[in-house]
């Protein structure tokens, strides 16, 4: 049954998390099984409390489910200790958070670059460069690699962050309510991104609670209570290049200021 | 494995804050230039204090006059008149041991030379003196035994004498008027600079002790006291003891009172000076230490306030895949790069110090490669031990919770 099909990216056997606070026992997950295909576009969506956010957490390898099995790209990662969690966060995933979680007063490169230094390879200097030159490239961040986030406004923040989770290319792309620090049209920017990489064929699972930025999305999988309790393909999705069309009054791109929480 | 990154993301993080980095750094500075600093200046110290104990000559021994409870008064050192010029002719005589004896008398007077006068300290000595002090003249001669037989009007000056009255040092030949006779000067001494108590040893007359007492100190035989060399080290306490016994044959003193005279070696006197600077080189470095653990609690506390402050950061880095003990190793580079880079700095600011306190006091400064390496070590140690606390810390963040940490 943990047949290693290749077109299975994510597969998650009745995914249990309880949390022990003090005397109560806290059902984040009660059994959640779930198979994502690779080269899917899965939206994650649910009212806080719904055990979305656990479930993401256990999807990233940053937690481990109390019961039940997690096979990513057909390896079971669900009784891996810390350090090789962390190894496969760093191989086979690559994160895209709300508030960017970008390292201030740090060039837009080395940011990019980070996970390179956590890899298993050694590379020089001018190969970090390159290849962080490369991602960036990829999200239309061209020439900016010297900037700092500071510098940058919230949709290239984000798009940083974006550069940073593809540079090792990674199995599956995970983004924590990627558009909740940005507005409407920057939102819309970053899933046209979204949408491009997915052509290419990367997987992305993304969490939101916008059923707008959902649209975007191929598959919209709601949680209630710790369980799925709607898992259905998007019917009228929503296009990225489209929409900013729309959005492409004759007024100029304002470069909005960022606040950084 | 992968310290070669550690290395590069510590020092990235540093750089991100340059001031708080070079503040930081500077606890550590402070610490180990004041730990060099301190140390050298007391070893300068504690080597005046031997050299200048060494200007009293070689294997001396010391007699003063004085001391007595006869009369149930004790007089100080050299105050009480009881040695007479003939108990110096019989430790000369009699005891083989001693090889050079100068008989010491000792006055203030205030000279004249031409227009100029100035008060200084008058001392009569034998013609030995020089050779027991080995103390050489810079110009001239210094006085013949003849002149001591003779009582001559002679005598050789100090430079801060010279300089003070004749305003040059070429003074020998010139005649120099103590208490209105006029001596002829024989000889200027080389410059010894200050004593021990911060006298100036160079602001000085001396001439033959017969001279002194009768011309100066108008008559007597009384001596402050006797100085005598003895021929090596091991002759120091037995000829200490043959001359007490001498003196007090010649005192009449009866078994069990007191001597009327006190003798010191020069062994006794350079213990006591030299463990009074070593004391205070050691409360200097004493405290020197606690400002190094100051700087090295303020590396502590600037690495605490890093960790809260960055948690988001490892959050971030724990995403993307920093085991523990990538986190751990970074804040300990950090850590100790800051205590290395503020030890190296502070051993340089530190030897600068020791010699601009050195030039501005005009007082020896002795750097002791023992204290740089000791310095640089411990301010090392003061990284790793004040750094692992809040590295640990660091480490043991759940990458959950310091993801969402605002």
């Amino acid at each position: 049954m943990a047949d290693s099909s290749a077109a299975v990216a994510v597969r998650l056997e009745d995914v249990q998390k309880t949390y022990r606070t003090g005397e109560v026992d806290v059902h984040a997950v009660r059994g959640v099984s779930l198979e994502i295909a690779r080269g899917e576009f899965v939206a994650l969506m649910g009212s806080s409390g719904s055990g979305k956010s656990t479930l993401m957490n256990i999807l990233g390898c940053l937690d481990r489910p109390t019961s039940g099995r997690y096979f990513l790209d057909g390896e079971d990662v669900s009784s891996l200790d810390r350090d090789q969690l962390a190894d496969v966060r760093n191989r086979k995933l690559g994160f895209v958070f709300q508030n960017f979680n970008l390292l201030a007063r740090t060039s837009a490169l080395e940011n990019v670059e980070l996970p390179l230094l956590y890899g298993p390879e050694r590379l020089s200097n001018a190969q970090l460069r390159e290849k962080a030159e490369r991602v960036l490239a990829a999200v239309g961040l061209e020439g900016r690699g010297d900037h700092h986030p500071s510098q940058l406004s919230g949709g290239q923040q984000q798009r940083v962050a974006v550069a940073r989770a593809l540079i090792n290319d990674p199995e599956v792309l995970l983004a924590d309510e990627p558009t909740g620090n940005l507005d409407s049209r920057t939102s819309v920017e970053v899933m046209g991104i979204f949408q491009d990489l997915n052509q290419k064929g990367i997987t992305i699972i993304m969490v939101t609670h916008e059923p707008d930025i959902a649209s975007y999305a191929q598959r919209n999988v709601v949680m209630r209570d710790g369980r799925i309790v709607s898992d259905r393909a998007v019917t009228r999705r929503f296009d990225a290049a489209q929409e900013l069309e729309k959005l492409n009054e004759p007024a100029p791109e304002v470069v909005e200021p960022t606040v950084q929480t | 494995m992968r310290v070669g990154s550690t290395f590069k993301i510590a020092l990235r993080a540093l750089r991100r804050n340059k001031l708080r980095s070079a503040l930081t750094a500077l606890g550590i500075i402070i610490g180990v230039g004041a730990v060099i600093a301190m140390v050298s200046i007391g070893n300068g110290a504690k080597a005046q204090v031997e050299a200048q104990i060494a200007g009293l000559g070689e294997n001396v021994i010391l007699i003063f006059s004085g001391s007595t409870t006869t009369s149930g008064i004790r007089t100080g050192w050299g105050g009480a008149g009881t040695l007479k010029i003939e108990d110096a002719e019989a430790i000369r005589r009699e005891i083989p041991a001693v090889t050079l004896v100068s008989e010491e008398v000792v006055s203030t007077a205030q000279v004249v030379a031409g227009s100029q006068n100035w008060f200084t300290r008058v001392y009569g000595e034998s013609a030995d003196y020089f050779d027991l002090r080995q103390w050489a003249l810079a110009d001239g001669a210094p006085f013949t035994n003849q002149d001591v037989r003779s009582a001559n009007k002679v005598c050789v000056i100090g430079r801060t004498t010279a300089t003070q009255i004749f305003g040059s040092e070429d003074v020998v030949g010139q005649v120099l008027r103590v208490k209105n006779v006029p001596f002829q000067i024989t000889g200027v001494l080389t410059p010894k600079g200050l004593s021990s108590q911060g006298t100036d040893q160079d602001d000085i007359v001396i001439m033959p002790y017969t001279s002194a007492l009768k011309r100066v100190l108008g008559g007597g035989t009384t001596l402050r006291n006797i100085n005598a060399q003895v021929a090596g080290p091991r002759d120091l306490g037995p000829a200490k003891q043959q001359i007490i016994e001498l003196l007090r044959q010649r005192h009449n003193i009866r078994e069990g009172r007191d001597d009327d005279f006190t003798v010191r070696n020069q062994e006794e006197i350079a213990a006591a000076q030299t463990a009074t600077t070593e004391t205070m080189t050691q409360l200097l470095a004493g405290v020197a230490v606690i400002s190094l653990v100051v700087g090295g609690i303020g590396i502590m506390n600037i690495m605490l306030v890093s960790v809260t402050e960055r948690t988001r950061e490892i959050g971030t880095r724990m995403a993307v895949g920093a085991h523990g003990r990538d986190i751990l190793t970074q804040f300990l580079i950090e850590a100790i790069s800051l205590s290395a880079v503020g030890g190296i700095i502070g051993i340089i600011t530190g030897i600068a110090a020791a010699k601009i306190i050195a030039a501005l006091k005009n007082w020896p400064s002795l750097i002791s490669p023992g204290s740089i390496i000791g310095a640089f070590l411990v301010s090392a140690a003061v990284g790793v031990f004040f750094g692992f606390y809040p590295a640990r810390k660091a480490a043991r963040l759940d990458p959950i919770d310091a993801l969402r940490y605002e």
